[in-house]
């Protein structure tokens, strides 16, 4: 186990950037009421467990206990293996090693349905239930009470019952539809009460719910609590980890990098354990001289995903957007694309105004955007190669008002090769290429579009550490041939690496933009902006 | 795509191949020169309403006022003949497409527009298409004797035998392989099929796409509407009823993915020619009428679960390998 130990928070904090939490608030009795001093028994225990996908090694010997009556709080960047542990807890992944034992007993879980016969249960980020279906319904489904046919009565008056439990103030009978978010998380967790569960994971739960519905789920967690049952609580935001949790358990890259009781812990520290690794060896920065002015965009707004975000972009630049999931990256991205509409805002394009109504509009006018989600939004899996990389530019390929095979072939040769896409032939279809060179493949289609801003979002999600290296070094490629590139990425090496300016965003607005070498250009500063930690402190 | 598509057309000929010896050991009328002449004649109408269907099916649409549209089609034309008798076959051509554009832009709008569900659409309108025959030609039917010669003329035409209906389906069959192949209409029509997101991102307009294809598939049946009131020298209201599935059949045989995104014009062609042989196969076999539907339907079936087999890949999902696993360390 590595824990970063004789570390001096005070040393490495950028003056007047980072403030600690307090230990005075923390010591209120409010949340001492039901810490109880030694940890009993652990009621599950993980010892060793690893797991790995085709080229990725996502869990690494990883091990920790759960004890009842206290929340333990899973911490860790976005990759660090958290919600492959939550797979793994819920019997949706097998691990390839290590043990899981509830209780005293060794557990095999070969479904989930094996999880929740062993006590486990979790109620995920966004709600996995039946939306036409009632409250009792949803709770009771797979073990419905009655014999052959189904004793409604009995399942209405237990779920009466478990919503007073847990003081909930809707009825059995309501639609689940007809519920908020955080209502649906109380049925969630009336269902895990319905199979008694003593383990029960918290996956991101507050992440779709407003402040006061975030007091209310843990008004619920301290009850849980009170009640004995044990909590696996993950959380990007440290302020809710450090409301709600008693012990801590760290993981970067796959691995557990430390863990401990959560009064003996101060910000800083964990952010430092999530954060690890000096990022500059990692990832030589190439010397380019900036560029003239490519885009600016200033005051764009849209109703409820960002507001208010201002930048330029210059070529020969990499802009970097750094912030947690969810804090609108994406989406003022997908707004410059054409995807969506802005309500208010002005964008400058080589000095001209830019209106984007449609991706097409911004590919004719020389944006490309690598999105995300390379299954859903990038690739067209059942389609070839060839067709993948002109499906954006086939305008190019018209010759007397048809398609050129010949034309076509020649830019995916050119740009395959260009990329190293590993492949049978250009003519092999996607789906049957690696993750790594299927993302290869999605980014040729967008450099085929000749563009001169290209914005890559997440561009080494879920890819392999050769392709990851290998896109790194054309990110640099590209900027050194002329281009102006964003970068949108939850990893921070990755951001700090290749960045030349990061603008860190959180919760739809930037909360601060960093020049490389400038104040405030550290690992620590900008996670810290990133969870709103500087927002939570100055409001302190 | 490619790669997968073409084995599953090798063995799709390779079971017409078999069938096609087997009928004729079986009853050697069959396997006459007569005999194929007359089945391509006779499936000529399914090959490119097939074509035009497929099309649609890309998109992850379908289109059920296909027959309908043909009838509706068919019966405006009829009586534009029996007025005007002495016009010459490019006006009724033209005109019947022409007609059928109109429809399937109904079709096309209603999906693209308001993005309802295609079988929604095309279910209704079907209804009203049908419905727009007993209107307009207040249930009478228009006779042969009425329409005129020149109207009749187009499918007595042969070249080689074969008759000018089956040329224009093969005309239809060049134009969409040209049309899916080598346009950016037609591989949008993939695109967005196989991953609407996707094409979304790169530019395409989903709603475009689908107006095209319905637009397709209605300017088709048009034109088959007056094709089959001039070969079979009457209109009325239930002409083609039930045809719609019969050409759904023929694409989903021959490897159309109802999913979309998946499909070929060679593909879907020989899916055609699977039930026309079939069709006229069976009372060759002297098997009874009674029999022909269930059994035509059956293969059918058996055709479509091999489909289905051949497309199923290797799960993506850990689960169900998780499972494997679990079991191999149990045992």
């Amino acid at each position: 186990m590595r824990v970063c130990s004789g570390f001096d928070a005070a040393l490495i904090r950028p003056a007047g950037h980072l403030l600690p939490f307090t230990r005075e608030k923390e010591n209120t009795p409010l949340f001492h009421l039901n810490r109880p001093l030694m940890p009993s028994d652990p009621v599950l225990t993980l010892a060793g467990i690893s797991k790995s996908f085709p080229g990725v090694r996502a869990l690494s010997d990883v091990g920790f206990s759960l004890y009842p009556g206290q929340v333990t709080a899973l911490i860790g960047e976005n990759g660090a293996g958290k919600s492959t542990i939550v797979k793994t807890l819920t019997g949706i992944y097998l691990p390839d090693e290590g043990s899981l034992t509830v209780g005293q007993e060794a557990k095999h879980f070969s479904s989930p349905r094996d999880a929740w016969a062993a006590g486990i249960a979790a109620i995920h980020q966004e709600t996995v239930m039946f939306d036409e279906l009632t409250v009792a319904e949803n709770i009771f489904t797979g073990h419905m009470p009655g014999g052959t046919l189904i004793d409604w009565a009995e399942a209405r008056r237990r779920t009466a019952a478990l919503l007073k439990r847990i003081d909930a103030d809707f009825k059995p009978e309501t639609k689940l539809k007809r519920l908020s978010v955080a209502q649906q998380h109380m049925v969630e967790i009336a269902r895990a009460l319905s199979h008694e569960a003593k383990v029960i994971i918290m996956d991101e739960p507050t992440a779709a719910l407003s402040s006061h519905e975030i007091q209310e789920l843990f008004r619920i967690v301290d009850q849980l609590k009170a009640e004995g049952h044990a909590i696996l609580f993950i959380s990007h935001k440290f302020d809710e980890i450090f409301r709600v949790s008693d012990r801590w358990v760290c993981l970067r890259d796959g691995e557990k990098v430390g863990e401990g009781l959560t009064r003996d812990v101060r910000e800083p520290d964990l952010v430092r354990l999530m954060v690890g690794r000096p990022v500059d060896q990692i990832f030589p920065k190439r010397a380019l001289t900036i560029g003239e002015t490519v885009l600016e965009v200033e005051g764009l707004s849209n109703a409820t995903e960002f507001e208010d975000i201002g930048f330029t972009l210059r070529r020969r630049e990499i802009l970097g957007f750094y912030g947690l999931v969810g804090a609108g990256r994406s989406e003022v991205m997908q707004c410059l694309f054409g995807m969506s509409r802005p309500t208010r805002g002005r964008v400058t394009l080589e000095g001209r105004p830019f209106v984007a109504k449609a991706p097409a509009d911004a590919i004719a006018a020389g944006i490309a955007y690598v999105p995300e989600d390379r299954q859903h939004q990038g690739a067209v899996l059942p389609l070839g190669i060839r067709e993948n990389t002109t499906l954006a530019s086939l305008g190019a390929h018209v010759r007397y008002g048809f398609l050129s095979r010949n034309s076509e072939r020649a830019a995916t040769r050119m740009l395959g090769t260009r990329l190293a896409v590993k492949a049978a032939h250009w003519e092999q279809r996607l789906g049957e290429l690696s993750g790594g060179n299927q993302q290869k493949v999605v980014i040729a289609k967008w450099l085929a579009t000749k563009p001169k801003v290209v914005i890559l979002d997440e561009p080494t999600k879920g890819i392999d550490v050769g392709s990851k290296a290998a896109v790194h070094d054309f990110i640099g490629e590209l900027a050194e041939d002329g281009l102006a590139v964003i970068l949108v990425s939850s990893e921070l090496p990755e951001v700090m690496g290749l960045a030349d300016r990061i603008i860190v965003m959180h919760e739809g607005q930037m909360v601060t933009a960093v020049t490389r070498g400038g104040p405030g250009w550290s690992a620590e500063a900008i996670v810290a902006a990133a969870t709103g930690a500087d927002h939570q402190a100055v409001a302190a | 795509m490619k790669r997968l598509a073409t084995y599953r057309e090798i063995i799709l000929a390779a079971i017409i191949a078999v069938m096609v010896i087997g009928i004729s050991i079986v009853a050697p009328a069959f396997g006459t020169r007569d005999t194929f002449v007359a089945v391509l004649n006779d499936t000529a109408f399914l090959f490119m309403m097939a074509l035009a269907q497929m099309i649609v099916i890309l998109t992850r649409g379908i289109d059920l006022s296909v027959a309908a549209n043909l009838a509706l089609t068919g019966m405006l034309t009829a009586m534009v003949a029996e007025h005007h008798p002495d016009l010459p076959i490019i006006v009724f051509v033209v005109l019947s497409t022409v007609i059928g554009l109109g429809l399937g832009l109904i079709n096309g709008g209603l999906v693209a527009a308001l993005q309802i569900p295609p079988i929604v659409v095309t279910l209704g309108t079907l209804a009203v298409f049908r419905g727009m025959i007993v209107v307009i030609g207040g249930g009478a039917q228009v006779d042969g004797a009425n329409m005129g010669a020149n109207f009749q003329l187009l499918p007595k035409l042969t070249v080689f035998g074969l008759s000018s209906i089956f040329w224009i389906a093969v005309l239809i069959a060049v134009a969409c392989w040209l049309f899916l192949t080598r346009t950016r209409p037609g591989r949008g029509l993939y695109a967005v099929g196989c991953n609407p997101v996707a094409a979304r991102y790169c530019g395409i307009d989903l709603g475009r796409q689908q107006l095209i294809a319905y637009a397709i598939s209605g300017a088709v049946a048009g034109l088959s509407g007056y094709l089959w009131v001039a070969r079979y020298g009457v209109a009325y209201v239930e002409i083609a009823t039930g045809y719609e599935l019969t050409v759904i059949a023929a694409c989903v045989i021959g490897g159309v993915s109802i999913g979309g995104g998946v499909g070929s014009v060679a593909g879907t062609l020989l899916g055609a020619l699977f039930i026309g042989l079939i069709v006229n196969a069976l009372p060759v076999m002297q098997v009874s009428p009674f029999w022909q539907m269930a059994i035509s339907g059956a293969v059918i079936l058996l055709a479509v679960i091999i489909n289905a087999r051949a497309e199923a890949r290797p799960d993506k999902l850990i689960l169900p390998r998780a499972r494997r696993e679990a079991a191999r360390v149990g045992a």
